[in-house]
């Protein structure tokens, strides 16, 4: 892989001021503590994610990538650590409550989740319905919208079954933004994707960003995507982001465990020497 | 080596632990089913969705209906056959109307239909919300901050405990019509004296017995069916487990509580 190969839409002078970001954390974690049964996920897991900025975060199979998503939109309690959302403590919130707090978020799954039983139209329109006093015009509006913004046109009518995987995430991506979310978290945007399609979804992860002006947090093991959409990285490793920098700081990277992690997507050894 | 009085106490010891993790594991089964009733009942005081609803009511009610009627018309027929056949020498064929209404109203249509529609049913509500588990849809209603106990177990559980009665009063008339045509075709009593007996025989506390049984017997089945759903794990395998698990739980429920209601319809009817 080529340093040309890994640039994207933005360019490749990835300097960490490239975009303005505000300063103020949106998301905040605090020395969060995890375990499912014996083994231990999160281990005095930090990080701060602030607002209009995407961060990726970075780390192999089983270290709790996903889990740290899941506590961000209160899917998971954390056994111990604060997780804080626009400077409101969320760690101990009653799961009615915690809906008020899911409404800043959109989420596209790994799986992109659709609801089998309904059509594409009625996976959009889902969030609208259940949150909105919208009328059946202004729904359809709203959805069409959104579907053209995730490059799905004329699709209402299909099943989730009908779909390829590509569109499904597409799907996904526009169900999760059709309320305007404050902050968008992609669980494995691309994984099982072929390259073509992978492309098309980092792309649109970055058109979306430009268009939307919101946070995001993207979750990969895919170091293409990771640096074609981030603008910081977050490398998680046996449960604690060890190293949080951003894109162009990783390329130089001492730390060694991302070090080895990138050399093994050939990202470092294709650097340009300097 | 080890000897047999040395491993003794271990085993026992072993034992022991298992019983006692089965207990504490049962437990916390029925601490979870219990907070998943109240979370029903309280999201009941909330406005329904009416086309959920429906939805369930027709995949509950209508599309088990065929079940119902077959099998109630065998039974009714098979027990005045038996009945016939058991009381002969005591000139049984004058009492088949009044055993085979009594037996259908008070235990077989309400037990039999609740142990058949609910077989179907709750497996169905396993396999389907147990795939939605599986497949994040779950986590993504919650994602979208939509409470699944609202979307998913109040409807199936509401359109259970409506559908239930009404399936087993046609449960208790096909039953006492297959009592009839065996009546009428095998053991040549007259249909006018076999419905007379039916009649002066049900009362309307028989019928409550029956029919009130099956408001707890629907809800609790829909209840497990959800509840197992809520909780697979695993994917297409934890589905076939969770599915298993419902059927047989329900199954053993139903008779456990069919006696427990028993004993209290008698005391308060």
């Amino acid at each position: 892989m080529t340093e040309a190969a890994i640039t994207d839409r933005r360019g490749t002078d990835r300097g960490p001021d490239r975009r303005r970001h505000s300063r103020e954390p949106f998301v905040e974690f605090t020395d969060v503590y995890k375990a499912y049964g014996p083994k231990q996920v999160l281990r005095g897991a930090s990080l701060q994610v602030f607002r209009g900025e995407v961060v990726v975060i970075l780390g192999g199979s089983g270290t709790g990538k996903s889990v740290t998503l899941r506590h961000m939109l209160g899917l998971e309690a954390p056994d111990a650590g604060r997780v804080i959302v626009e400077e409101e403590d969320v760690t101990d919130l009653p799961e009615e409550e915690l809906y008020r707090v899911r409404k800043k978020f959109g989420m596209l799954f790994q799986s992109a989740a659709l609801f089998d039983s309904m059509t594409v139209f009625e996976n959009v329109a889902f969030p609208v319905r259940e949150h909105t006093e919208m009328t059946e015009g202004e729904i359809t509006r709203a959805v069409h919208e959104k579907l053209d913004l995730v490059n799905l046109p004329n699709t209402g009518h299909l099943m989730p079954v009908d779909l390829s995987g590509g569109m499904r995430k597409r799907v996904g991506l526009a169900r999760a933004i059709i309320l305007d979310p404050k902050v968008i978290l992609y669980d494995e945007p691309t994984t099982g994707l072929d390259p073509i399609t992978a492309q098309t979804i980092n792309e649109l992860i970055v058109d979306l960003q430009a268009k939307l002006n919101v946070t995001s947090v993207v979750v990969t093991h895919d170091i293409h995507s990771a640096f074609s959409v981030g603008d910081r990285i977050a490398f998680l490793n046996e449960g604690v982001f060890e190293w949080v920098g951003s894109i162009n700081e990783a390329r130089d990277a001492s730390h060694p465990k991302l070090r080895e992690f990138l050399k093994a997507s050939a990202v470092v050894a294709a650097q340009p020497t300097k | 080596m080890t000897t047999v009085s040395e491993q003794a106490p271990a085993d026992d010891a072993d034992i022991l632990d298992r019983i006692r993790s089965r207990i504490g594991d049962a437990l916390n089964h029925v601490g979870e089913l219990t907070d998943l009733a109240l979370q029903t009942m309280q999201q009941l005081k909330r406005p329904i969705e009416r086309d959920l609803l429906v939805a369930q009511l027709e995949q509950i009610g209508w599309r088990s209906l065929s079940i119902v009627i077959i099998t109630s018309a065998f039974i009714g027929m098979v027990l005045a056959l038996q009945t016939a056949y058991a009381l002969e020498d005591f000139g049984g064929k004058l009492f088949i109307g009044t055993i085979v209404s009594l037996s259908l109203v008070r235990e077989l249509a309400p037990v039999l239909m609740s142990l058949m529609v609910g077989g179907r049913v709750g497996a169905g509500m396993t396999a389907e919300i147990g795939t939605m588990k599986v497949t994040e849809q779950i986590d993504a209603l919650r994602a979208l901050a939509t409470n699944p106990v609202r979307k998913l177990v109040v409807p199936r559980v509401l359109a259970t405990t409506i559908m239930f009665p009404l399936l087993t009063v046609v449960s208790m008339a096909l039953g006492i019509l297959g009592g009839l045509v065996i009546a009428v075709i095998n053991l040549h009593v007259t249909a006018n004296f076999y419905m007379r007996s039916v009649i002066t025989t049900v009362k309307y506390n028989d019928l409550s017995s029956g029919i009130g049984k099956t408001f707890f017997f629907g809800f609790t089945i829909a209840l497990i069916g959800c509840y197992n759903g809520l909780r697979t794990s695993g994917g297409a395998d934890g589905v076939g487990r969770s599915t298993t698990r419902t059927v047989v739980t329900g199954a053993i429920t139903v008779l456990i509580m069919d006696f427990f209601l028993t004993k209290l319809f008698l005391l308060i009817l």
